[in-house]
């Protein structure tokens, strides 16, 4: 029985008798179920999940890949197939963790940098949806600001440093911006263009039920782009820890890049390890917690 | 069907059917090579509570006509007023049907219907009038639903409640049946007919349908060009007999399916073949 059939069937039983109505209903919500588990996609009819959507899979197929590398890593650095002063082995990275944790050093680099990349992606991010929805929703805005925006993009980041630490010094105000730019462009860039593409057809409808203006942009274009949006953030997010390193190593005191130029100086490739590991699962478990908050808005607003 | 007119009447309450009529109404569209005259010269004046259907060919310009009379596109010649006063925008009397359902895929059923409510409406009224709108057109279940987990015809349906929220005065339908299979859309024109019997609004339908139109109807217009001068006008106006709903086999609407066919340039195959037997085919006594 096909949707449109069994449509019919309700549409005149509704008018015509109840008892036809509960028969059609009944019909339609076992069709729709039918068809949420086909798009669905990976639920087999008799309702068992492939191996590759089963949660547990998904978490400990994920942490395949790392423990190989870490296995491997091991063997290579205890067999002498590459000195330990070109790769350190786990055990020294672990214990130069454990050595900067001793003197209070390491709780306060990660605190530091994720403060950093906090500040700066806040303001990057706000600043950036501001406009791109001034942007995206005026044509005139975009005449105005959108070739300039557009030039500065082109900018390479590493080309802000020498600027920002001339006009703002080396303390916190010259990295937090330079990670607010870095967190600018992504949000700017998929708010504006994806606000002009909201589908035409759902704004005229708005438009035709008396919708205009701030009421319009709340009711029908805002919803429209919130899965853009939040996949937006969660690429600014990225090129926060992006930038972060880039402030972090040309002038500063403390923080993951610090720790990476500083271990580099001296030598120290345990900690040059330290430091990238710890950026991989810092930068991991942010996207992470942004990528389930991008999950929930699909699901609810798309 | 009785039930049905009932809860109709107690929905639609207030609204009160007002005339439209067309001046002169003419659109150009600017182009690359100039402009392109699609209609001219459309004087039409719809009484209240009447269905009239616009009927025409492809890209005659149907579309367009309803969209001016509905604020959403503009006259480039003429005018149309609702009720006495000009259209120049959107315009509250009026509520549009479109071809698409253009359903917010982030609201529910019910959330859609709401869209249509007018500005003020309190929170208590708005909700009890969207509940009954929604059994009205047999929505009930599915009230918490999304658009996505709904099949073409229960969400166009929904896009009717949605219209008729607004208590419009003018209802606009741009082929509003027309993405829906056969069966679906019968049934549908037999829902419009009891929500106009029950609350007789005046209905402006543009189609590419004859038999809907004459199923509806009470009016025909049939658009078209003349073949010379740009842009079309009006070719005919049927006016189609009977109290509704009609039916769907009568030999009077076959008629005039005929002469409509005509109009809109389809060769109806009938009249000729009929000829023909009398001639060739040999009858009782041979």
């Amino acid at each position: 029985m096909t949707d449109a059939s069994h449509t019919a069937l309700s549409t005149g039983a509704a008018i015509h008798d109840g008892d036809a109505v509960r028969v059609a209903v009944n019909d339609g919500t076992t069709s729709i179920a039918a068809g949420r588990e086909a798009s669905a996609g990976p639920e087999t009819p008799s309702g068992r999940r492939r191996l590759v959507d089963r949660r547990w899979f998904r978490i400990a197929g994920g942490a395949i890949i790392p423990l190989l590398l870490l296995g491997t890593w091991q063997w290579v650095s205890t067999s002498g197939l590459v000195p330990l002063s070109q790769l350190p082995s786990p055990e020294m990275v672990w214990l130069a963790a454990v050595d900067l944790a001793e003197r209070g050093l390491l709780g306060l680099y990660v605190a530091i940098s994720t403060q950093r990349v906090f500040i700066g992606f806040a303001f990057g991010g706000a600043i950036g949806l501001a406009l791109g929805a001034i942007v995206g929703l005026s044509r005139l805005a975009d005449v105005l600001l959108a070739p300039t925006l557009g030039a500065i993009r082109a900018v390479p980041s590493l080309a802000w440093i020498p600027l920002l630490i001339l006009w703002f010094g080396i303390a916190e105000d010259s990295k937090v911006i330079l990670i607010a730019i870095g967190a600018f462009f992504p949000v700017y860039t998929i708010v504006s263009a994806s606000l002009r593409h909201v589908d035409r057809q759902l704004i005229e409808a708005g438009r035709a039920f008396g919708l205009h203006g701030v009421a319009l942009f709340a009711t029908v274009q805002l919803p429209a782009v919130v899965p853009s949006v939040l996949s937006a953030l969660r690429l600014a997010l990225a090129q926060s820890w992006l930038f972060l390193v880039a402030a972090e190593l040309i002038a500063s005191s403390m923080g993951l890049g610090f720790l990476l130029n500083d271990s580099g100086q001296n030598g120290r490739i345990d900690r040059i390890f330290l430091a990238i590991i710890l950026l991989a699962v810092l930068g991991k478990l942010t996207d992470s917690v942004v990528a389930l908050v991008e999950r929930w808005a699909v699901r609810r607003w798309a | 069907m009785s039930a049905t007119s009932a809860t109709a009447r107690e929905t639609s309450g207030s609204a009160a059917a007002v005339p439209v009529s067309f001046r002169g109404v003419g659109r150009a569209f600017d182009t690359a090579g100039g402009t392109r005259q699609v209609l001219r010269d459309i004087d039409l004046e719809v009484q209240s509570g009447e269905i009239v259907a616009i009927l025409g060919p492809s890209g005659c310009g149907k579309s367009t006509l309803l969209r001016i009379a509905g604020g959403l596109d503009r006259a480039t010649e003429g005018g149309v007023s609702v009720d006495g006063t000009p259209v120049t925008s959107y315009d509250p009397r009026s509520a549009v049907g479109f071809q698409e359902p253009r359903l917010l895929p982030w609201r529910t059923v019910a959330g859609n219907v709401a869209l249509g409510l007018p500005r003020g409406t309190s929170k208590a009224v708005g909700r009890e009038k969207v509940a009954r709108l929604i059994e009205l057109v047999g929505l009930a279940e599915f009230a918490g639903h999304r658009p996505r987990e709904i099949s073409g015809g229960m969400a166009q349906r929904t896009s009717l409640a949605r219209a008729l929220a607004r208590n419009p005065g003018v209802l606009l339908l741009d082929e509003p049946f027309g993405a829906l299979d056969a069966l679906t859309r019968l049934k549908m024109q037999d829902l419009l007919l009891d929500i106009h019997a029950a609350a007789p609004t005046t209905v402006l339908l543009v189609t590419h349908d004859v038999d809907e139109a004459l199923q509806l109807a009470d009016r025909v217009i049939l658009l078209g060009s003349d073949g010379e001068t740009p842009g079309a006008d009006i070719r005919q106006v049927v006016v189609v007999p009977g109290a509704r709903p009609r039916d769907r086999g009568s030999a009077e609407l076959a008629e005039l399916r005929g002469r409509l066919l005509d109009g809109l340039g389809i060769d109806r195959h009938g009249v000729a073949r009929g000829i023909e037997s009398t001639t060739t085919i040999p009858h009782y006594p041979f």
